[in-house]
């Protein structure tokens, strides 16, 4: 017997949404043997990374906490992959965002006013637009392909915080740790939910989930996004411009990725420390993926994912399993996402072997 | 003696079409047998399994009287099997050399081979430089180098798919030679065309493909270029409405002085050039692929801006800074010559592609938001006015078989009624059915006042629907000539770059 | 000053090392048709098999082939996604630089915090001992030899073999040589095979020699920088050589500049390769002409033999 692709006529609609499921369970699978060989008991295992985080109200909370940059930046960048524009640097872009808002905190830290919050996150959202602008810059201006320039400024984005709070912005009265002074409260986001640390930024998360949802399926910014990333050629016919594609595709991922940096600094970090996200800017990306690069399918990736975090830290607690599991689970959940979705443009066939008619031997 | 190549029930399907259906053939060492067949007849089909591209359902192929199974070209080849394909199988970045190097077997010392290659196109009239990169050369030259490489294999059998679609007149004739002397040789050859003359021209045999299946084998003496054309369509299509003089006005579309430096080096530069199209008139470009058709195309509707913004006027209005948008808002329409990415996205809906080109023009928009109910309004009329066969307006372009997808971007155009409409290889592999109804729509349109620029490499069909002809050679575009006074063999000269009077007796001349 | 002298090109050989194989490895996938962004992630693993290897085994030789297997394997998933389910080499590539880098710290947890002697220093008799030249050139381990070798073998194979040209042929057209009747599939198997292959070699350089002991990414982006290289080099081995051994010149400045107690910043110094990165994948792109006439026409397509 030969399992053999063959091509769709036209691209299927329900593999679209079924392959992620397919490869989530693949990677259950996956998990229950990587655990079997650590020599953990699978069930158990399982119950501590999957339900056990989410058995309390602050448990699901948690989950919106650590879901809320995965969600914001997973939005962002879905939209960039659909044109074809590879921002991988979101971890930096989020880096430059807690900087410039966080830099805000700290340079107001005496000043008690409304304004602060709203300023700092002006400023996060710029500052992850300026880095972003400089990929967007070089690959427009002088052609220099973005995946690797917007990677390379994540790891000076790192340095730079790194700089920063060994620095100019170490906390005076630290005892010369490397991290800032702790927020005022009028730099701190509001908790949304008493109890939780659940802030603001959930909520402005879903509005902007919402916001790119009607920009990407009702407005012409959104066709052209698709038509470009499906064919640039189409696209320059259509009047459509690839730079200001380009353009867009990055001030979008690079503001919402700052403001994502700014939310974790004034929200469930309250300061500046030399490392603030445990690579949200990198799962963010198979988020956008498993999410279908559409922002609902993103919204519930998000949350897997968030809950693969919060799993890995309960785990760790709970069985002494090392915290690099999710990270393997991550990984393996997009390799079986990729390779569920070739479903969506072929299908399998099982050929059995026929007697030739040719008198042959065949293939 | 067992014939060279004898073909029994073969059959292939793909998924919906029933390419092959139990095809016979015999060909006999050193004779010119044609395979004649419409777009989509399934000639290709049918060379590919002889090749072993393809492995057919059924059927048996027997090579010199032995059942052969030919499984792979490698196996063709060792079999005395060669095939010059249409599209050329040509590594742009490498040699001349190199390329014919890929194509043999057995690696050989360069210096070896360089001889060969000099001596096969010495005594065939192929003249080539081994050390010239692809990218540099003519259609023409590529050709050449296919067919070397299929001679340094010393084949039995030498088949040529549509071999003179990329080619000049002279170029045709040039090539016949080569064909007749191999044919002498005791090569045997089987040429696949759907160009009647050539066939008359060349060959002594004529297997007619229809719809998958053999009409007839006959004998090519004693048949008429008509009675062929009956075979080959199944009936007789009536003739071209007869051109009624249509009233030609002003000048719509103007092109002075029009340079433009190529955007990278694989392209070419378009030189001073100068046209002038009116409305109700159609005027037809000829010229070999790659001579800067596409170049020109994109220089006119704006996918690339000029800096002299006099080069191109519509209605008198400089646009040539414009972007394409903006010369749509002129009147502008056009329709490139590859379909899917270019002119049509193939992943997307026929609404989403419909909305591409004509959320301007039909003002399908409101504060930046799509009307998706009027562009399936759209969508639909387009549909059904130019009779594009598909399962919906759903459905993916690219599900969507070449023919209706032409006539659906055609239609998409024409229905916005432009004053201006620049078309780029209107029927390039369609059937003789769409081929007619987008001849047809082209036609009406200018009764209707639109001036068209066609650019094709079908000189029978520019012969067919244009009122002036012009052809583009290396960038340069020479003067147009009404079409009732020119013939095909001066166009072929023009083709090539020949300047000056071409009803003379110029010869030479251009590198193309 | 002579020592010193001496003590920094070793130390920019040592810098240079991995970065010439993983680029080369890419190089030749890259030269396939194949763009395999998962370098990064490929170094790790091989660097923490190569290590674990060598803490069990004690075995120098079983620890690069344990990284040249790592590397491989990983490069394995990688082709079967692309090649053969048709997944997008971009994000295949972006997975697998993930998924190694949180496999790797899964392997290697129990690895932190062990030595290594380092990787054995083969001296060459009689001419180890010329000075200046020998030094520098044949007292170095075995991997070091090895770089050297590899670019020699890529470059002369490349240039005159056969099998270099049907490699160009597939990146070039893979319709031409799937119609002339190349294997394509087969072939982008190898080369992607080997260039996950290298990138082991450089992780477990890395690890065995570089700084002999396992940490967490300690890669520290060189599976980017090696992208770069490729591009820097515009696809051609010597020009890897010598942009891998740029890039150890500016370890080597960043090292240095802080024992002679230039005030700048560590952070700041260890920018400069990132920004080095950047600046010459800028000086080189900006050229579209060059990338175009020297990129493999190919890269990033996916290739589905219909007929």
């Amino acid at each position: 017997m030969l399992l053999s692709l063959v091509k769709r006529p036209e691209q299927s609609k329900a593999m679209v949404y079924v392959s992620p499921i397919i490869a989530l369970g693949l990677t259950l699978i996956s998990g229950i043997l990587l655990f079997q060989i650590m020599g953990v008991h699978p069930a158990q295992a399982l119950y501590a990374f999957f339900v056990d985080p989410i058995t309390t109200k602050y448990g699901w909370a948690e989950l919106g906490v650590k879901a809320t940059p995965l969600i914001l930046i997973g939005v962002a960048l879905s939209v960039g992959f659909r044109a074809g524009v590879w921002n991988i640097g979101a971890e930096g872009q989020l880096t430059l965002g807690a900087i410039c808002g966080g830099g805000i905190a700290l340079w107001l830290y005496q000043v008690d006013s409304v304004f602060v919050l709203p300023l700092m996150i002006i400023c996060g959202v710029l500052g992850g637009m300026a880095w972003a602008a400089i990929p967007a810059f070089l690959k427009t201006r002088f052609n220099a392909n973005e995946i690797l320039t917007s990677l390379m400024l994540t790891y000076v984005a790192t340095l730079l915080l790194s700089l920063l709070i060994h620095g100019a912005w170490r906390d005076p009265d630290g005892f010369n740790f490397p991290v800032s002074r702790i927020f005022s409260d009028s730099a701190t986001l509001p908790i949304i939910w008493q109890g939780t640390r659940l802030h603001l930024g959930w909520i402005l998360t879903i509005a902007a989930a919402i916001a790119v949802w009607v920009l990407m399926s009702k407005t012409i910014i959104g066709f052209q996004i698709k038509v470009i990333g499906q064919a640039p050629k189409a696209g320059r016919h259509a009047g459509f411009s690839v730079n200001r594609t380009i353009w867009f595709s990055l001030m979008l991922g690079g503001g919402m990725a700052g403001m994502a940096g700014l939310f974790e600094v004034a929200g469930p970090i309250g300061q500046l420390l030399p490392s603030i996200s445990p690579g949200y800017g990198f799962t963010a990306i198979i988020v956008a993926f498993v999410g279908r690069l559409h922002p609902v399918g993103v919204f519930f990736a998000g949350l897997v994912m968030a809950l693969s975090y919060l799993g890995g830290e309960s785990a760790q607690i709970t069985m002494n399993l090392p915290l690099a599991v999710t990270g393997v689970f991550q990984g393996l959940l997009l390799f079986f996402l990729l390779a569920c979705d070739v479903l969506i443009t072929y299908r399998l066939q099982f050929k059995f072997p026929v007697t030739s008619t040719r008198g042959s031997k065949h293939v | 003696m067992p014939p060279l190549l004898e073909l029994k029930g073969m059959t292939k399907t793909f998924p919906g079409v029933k390419a092959n259906d139990n095809v016979n053939l015999t060909l006999n060492a050193g004779e010119v047998h044609a395979l004649l067949g419409e777009n989509g007849a399934g000639k290709s089909t049918l060379v590919k399994m002889i090749y072993g591209i393809l492995r057919p359902d059924s059927g048996q192929m027997y090579w010199m009287g032995e059942p052969s199974d030919i499984s792979s070209p490698a196996i063709a080849r060792s079999l005395g099997i060669a095939m010059v394909f249409q599209h050329f199988s040509l590594f742009d970045s490498m040699s001349v050399l190199e390329n014919i190097a890929l194509g043999l077997e057995k690696g050989i010392d360069k210096a070896t081979l360089e001889q060969q290659i000099v001596d096969i196109s010495n005594r065939y009239g192929l003249p080539l430089d081994p050390d010239r990169h692809i990218y540099t050369l003519s259609v023409g030259e590529c050709q050449r180098i296919e067919i070397i490489r299929c001679l340094l294999q010393n084949p039995k059998l030498l088949v040529m798919d549509e071999p003179t679609s990329v080619l000049t007149p002279q170029e045709v004739s040039k090539l016949f030679e080569t064909l007749n002397r191999l044919s002498d040789e005791g090569v045997a050859i089987l040429y696949i065309s759907h160009k009647l003359d050539e066939i008359k021209a060349l060959c002594e045999k004529a297997t007619i493909l229809r719809a998958g299946k053999v009409v007839e084998s006959v004998d090519v003496a004693g048949e008429s270029p008509q009675s062929l054309a009956a075979k080959m369509m199944g009936q007789e299509l009536p003739p071209n409405p007869n051109d009624t003089q249509r009233k030609v006005g002003d000048i719509r579309l103007d092109i002075r002085n029009l340079n433009q430096p190529p955007e990278d080096q694989f392209g070419i530069r378009l030189k001073e050039i100068n046209l002038q199209v009116r409305s109700g008139e159609i005027v037809g470009i000829a010229g070999v692929a790659g001579n800067g058709q596409d170049e020109l195309l994109k220089v006119l509707n704006g996918e690339q801006l000029s800096t002299q913004a006099g080069a191109v006027s519509i209605d008198n209005q400089p646009c040539a800074n414009y972007g394409p948008n903006q010369r749509r808002a002129l009147g502008m329409a056009s329709i490139p010559e590859q379909r899917l990415g270019h002119g049509a996205v193939s992943t997307m809906s026929l609404i989403d592609n419909t909305l591409l080109t004509a959320f301007q023009r039909l003002d399908l928009l409101s504060f930046g938001f799509i009307g998706y109910p009027r562009s399936r309004k759209y969508c639909s009329a387009v549909v059904e006015d130019f009779n594009v066969k598909s399962n919906g307006i759903s459905v993916e372009a690219g599900s969507l078989s070449g023919g209706n997808l032409q006539k659906f971007i055609v239609g998409r155009e024409i229905k916005q009624n432009p004053t201006i409409l620049i078309v780029s290889q209107p029927t390039w592999g369609v059937d003789a059915g769409a081929a007619r109804t987008i001849h047809n729509a082209l036609r009406e349109l200018a009764d209707n006042g639109t001036a068209i620029l066609v650019i094709s490499q079908d000189l029978d069909e520019l012969m067919a629907i244009s009122d002036r002809i012009a052809a583009i050679c290396a960038g340069s575009l020479s003067p147009t000539t009404p079409t009732s006074e020119i013939t095909i063999e001066q166009i072929g000269l023009m083709m090539a770059g020949v300047t000056g009077d071409v009803t003379g007796n110029v010869m030479g001349g251009g590198q193309c | 000053m002579y020592d010193i002298l001496i003590a920094a090109i070793l130390t920019i050989i040592t810098a240079a090392t991995p970065l010439v194989y993983a680029a080369i490895g890419e190089m030749i996938t890259e030269k396939s048709g194949v763009l395999n962004l998962g370098v990064e992630g490929m170094i790790l693993v091989g660097a923490v098999c190569g290590f674990a290897a060598v803490h069990f085994t004690g075995s120098a030789t079983l620890a690069i082939l344990a990284g040249l297997g790592a590397g491989a394997g990983l490069a394995l998933v990688f082709a079967v996604l692309v090649l053969g389910f048709q997944a997008s080499q971009v994000a295949t590539g972006l997975a697998l630089t993930i998924f190694g880098i949180g496999v790797s710290a899964l392997l290697g947890q129990d690895l932190v915090g062990i030595a290594y002697a380092g990787l054995p220093k083969i001296s060459i008799p009689l001419l180890s001992s010329i000075p200046l030249i020998g030094p520098l050139l044949f007292n170095h381990d075995v991997m070091v030899y090895g770089s050297f070798m590899l670019v020699f073998a890529v470059a002369w194979l490349i240039k005159n073999s056969r099998a270099g040209l049907i490699l160009r042929a597939v990146g070039d057209s893979h319709d031409a040589a799937h119609a002339i009747g190349y294997p394509v599939i087969r072939i982008r198997y190898l080369a992607i095979l080997f260039g996950g292959g290298m990138a082991g070699l450089a992780g477990a350089y890395l690890s065995l020699a570089y700084s002999p002991l396992w940490v967490e990414n300690m890669s520290a982006g060189r599976g980017w920088i090696a992208l770069a290289l490729v591009v820097f080099a515009t696809w051609r081995p010597w020009r890897v050589f010598i942009g891998a051994y740029l890039f150890g010149g500016l370890t080597i400045l960043q090292l240095h500049a802080q024992a002679l107690g230039v005030g700048v910043p560590s952070q700041v110094m260890s920018m400069l390769p990132y920004i080095a990165t950047i600046v010459v994948l800028v000086l080189i792109s900006r050229d579209i002409n060059k990338i175009k006439l020297n990129s493999p026409a190919c890269i990033g397509k996916p290739f589905h033999p219909t007929s």
